[in-house]
């Protein structure tokens, strides 16, 4: 799937990152805690988080992810969507929870990748 | 063989500009056309530093010499230091407050994620002096 396909599956609102809604992702991750994405992300290229902060976009950077999405309505900061423009990086928000929101993605055919 | 160098200050009371030499350095491995696995484990372990640097010593500073054979990290802070090196390498080991782990860090997964992503490490530090952390990766 691409990431315009994630935005529909998700009924999630695009912050920024028009541009690369076509890039295709295979692989995402769910996680709040930005030692875990560090630690243990490998290929995924869409980071489900309900973290707000502006290291929530640098950590995904660092991993050269392409899309962040912010479970539970959350909504960034004018930082954190400055950031991701510079990068090139999608921001997309949702209403739906993170179990959902990641159960919706695998139904439609992203996975997680490997087991730790 | 001396290589390029540069230095980055860490500013250890901002920590949204936490990441912010990792960043740099990142931009600057890929226009002198560093392989982008070597990139991702480069900013990977100094992304952990930095933060670490941030949350646990009031910031300090970060030194990387590049040459043709190897990429050479040191960072250096001023802090409160590590008292057991060896626990602190342990995974999940951590003394980050919990304001820290609210933003998303304090796992006790950055030193032994540091040392996975690179070649070489080694910790150096005094109670109450500082700590100084050397890190190489090879590019070959």
């Amino acid at each position: 799937m691409d990431v315009r396909d994630v935005m529909r599956v998700l009924d999630a609102e695009l912050i920024c990152g028009e541009d690369s809604l076509d890039t295709e992702v295979h692989e995402a991750c769910g996680s709040d805690m930005m030692s875990d994405v560090l630690a243990y992300v490998k290929d995924q290229a869409v980071l489900l988080t309900g973290l707000v902060n502006i290291q929530t976009v640098r950590t995904a950077d660092m991993m050269d992810m392409v899309c962040i999405v912010f479970v539970r309505g959350k909504k960034p900061d004018e930082d954190m969507i400055a950031l991701a423009k510079r990068r090139g990086m999608v921001l997309l928000r949702t209403d739906h929870r993170m179990f959902t929101a990641c159960g919706l993605l695998w139904e439609n055919g992203l996975r997680g990748g490997k087991s730790v | 063989m001396s290589g390029l160098k540069w230095t980055f200050e860490v500013d250890g009371n901002d920590f949204t500009r936490a990441g912010e030499a990792s960043s740099s350095l990142k931009k600057k491995l890929r226009a002198l056309g560093v392989s982008p696995d070597i990139i991702r484990r480069v900013s990977i372990a100094l992304y952990e530093g930095e933060i670490n640097m941030v949350i646990h010593a009031n910031g300090g500073t970060i030194d990387v010499e590049m040459t043709p054979e190897r990429i050479d990290m040191v960072l250096k802070d001023t802090g409160k230091g590590i008292p057991d090196i060896e626990q602190a390498m342990q995974a999940g080991w951590s003394t980050a407050a919990d304001e820290v782990r609210s933003l998303g860090f304090g796992a006790g997964m950055g030193l032994p994620n540091m040392k996975k992503n690179t070649d070489e490490m080694r910790i150096e530090s005094t109670v109450g002096v500082g700590t100084t952390v050397y890190m190489t990766i090879y590019l070959s």
